[in-house]
């Protein structure tokens, strides 16, 4: 694409929009309503759900299908992480132990 | 909203950026992949700059510009950035009993900075919604400090992945720091039996669904993960606590 159009413009306004208006679809309007107790209990286990859906597929898939190997960079990468902060309770140290085991595996070995 | 003295002066604030700062490393290496890949796939720098500054949501920037550049129209590519948001939707329903004495438009400011891991900490942190005004004030403060260090070192990181685009090759897998990122948190919630189920039903159903197309397949385990969490609650009250 060269140069910037304004429908571009418009659209990636659009898009500021549409983030704004998904993160505080439920509390735009302040007309008074309660949650149902059992979905206020539900709700607990929405935040690890949710890591949970974004983070597995992203380290056990490739292009949309399960990966039939175990000599991939990540799946390492992830064990070593979650142990680290079993042991270590520090997102840091999974990071960055994550990383350590990741890098060389990819770039080094192609895994 | 960071700028605002009732909040960035209460300790709450400070709080919350501590909270975010181990994992700001993590944010920060996915901003710069996602600022790569803007540029990449197509964009002007100009254009990647300001869906930077504006959207402020990865995963609905990286759905959008492949339709933005291929010319797609304008209610589908919003559409779609809708549909790949549809778990913030979700988080709101959450954070509503938290924001909801707030005036209008410092609900909307804060709606629109929570992302994910402002989200998962700040209700890691304050499993129920303060009574008290005191307690109210405490908890928008630690909110806000979250939001502004979450927010800072994705738009830097973000702008310097735009500016490096031609230096920094995907190849490296830099965006997997962001992966691991999430995966430290999830850990850090899987605090208790039910949550564990959660998460696992959760990764089970992310990855059977993965081929639903606009990211459904997040919001779908998301709903599959809560439905079966109640069910076993029902079913085994005794010990199921979460």
């Amino acid at each position: 694409m060269n140069g910037t159009d304004l429908w571009t413009l418009a659209v990636i306004v659009g898009l500021a929009a549409v983030t704004v208006i998904t993160r505080s679809f439920f509390f735009m309007s302040d007309k008074p309503w309660h949650l149902p107790a059992w979905a206020q209990r539900g709700l607990q286990y929405a935040p690890i759900a949710a890591l949970s859906a974004v983070v597995i597929p992203e380290v056990v898939m490739v292009q949309g299908h399960v990966i039939t190997t175990w000599l991939d960079a990540r799946l390492f990468a992830a064990v070593a992480g979650a142990t680290v902060y079993f042991w270590r309770k520090d997102v840091l140290l999974t990071i960055l132990l994550g990383m350590a085991v990741y890098l060389p595996l990819h770039l080094g070995l192609g895994w | 909203m960071f700028l605002s003295s009732r909040l960035n002066r209460h300790p709450a604030f400070r709080e919350g950026m501590r909270d975010v700062s181990p994992q700001s490393t993590g944010i920060a290496a996915w901003g710069l992949m996602t600022g790569v890949a803007m540029v990449k796939s197509g964009m002007s720098v100009f254009e990647a700059v300001a869906m930077t500054l504006t959207v402020f949501a990865g995963s609905s920037q990286l759905a959008a510009i492949p339709l933005i550049v291929a010319g797609a129209p304008a209610w589908v590519i919003l559409a779609t950035g809708f549909c790949v948001n549809l778990r913030f939707v979700v988080f709101s329903l959450h954070l509503r009993a938290f924001l909801i004495h707030l005036p209008l438009w410092q609900r909307l400011l804060h709606g629109y900075l929570t992302a994910d891991l402002s989200y998962v900490l700040f209700t890691r942190r304050f499993p129920q919604p303060g009574h008290t005004p005191e307690e109210k004030l405490q908890q928008e403060a630690y909110l806000a400090g979250n939001d502004f260090l979450n927010w800072l070192s994705w738009i830097v990181a973000s702008l310097i992945g735009i500016a490096l685009a031609n230096i920094i090759p995907t190849a490296w897998g830099l965006g997997f720091a962001g992966i691991l990122c999430l995966l430290g948190i999830q850990c850090s919630l899987a605090s208790s039996r039910m949550r564990i189920l959660s998460s696992v039903v959760a990764a089970v159903a992310a990855v059977l669904a993965y081929a639903l197309p606009l990211k459904l397949n997040i919001v779908f385990a998301i709903a599959v993960a809560v439905i079966l969490c109640l069910t076993v609650e029902r079913l085994r009250p005794a010990g199921a606590k979460a």
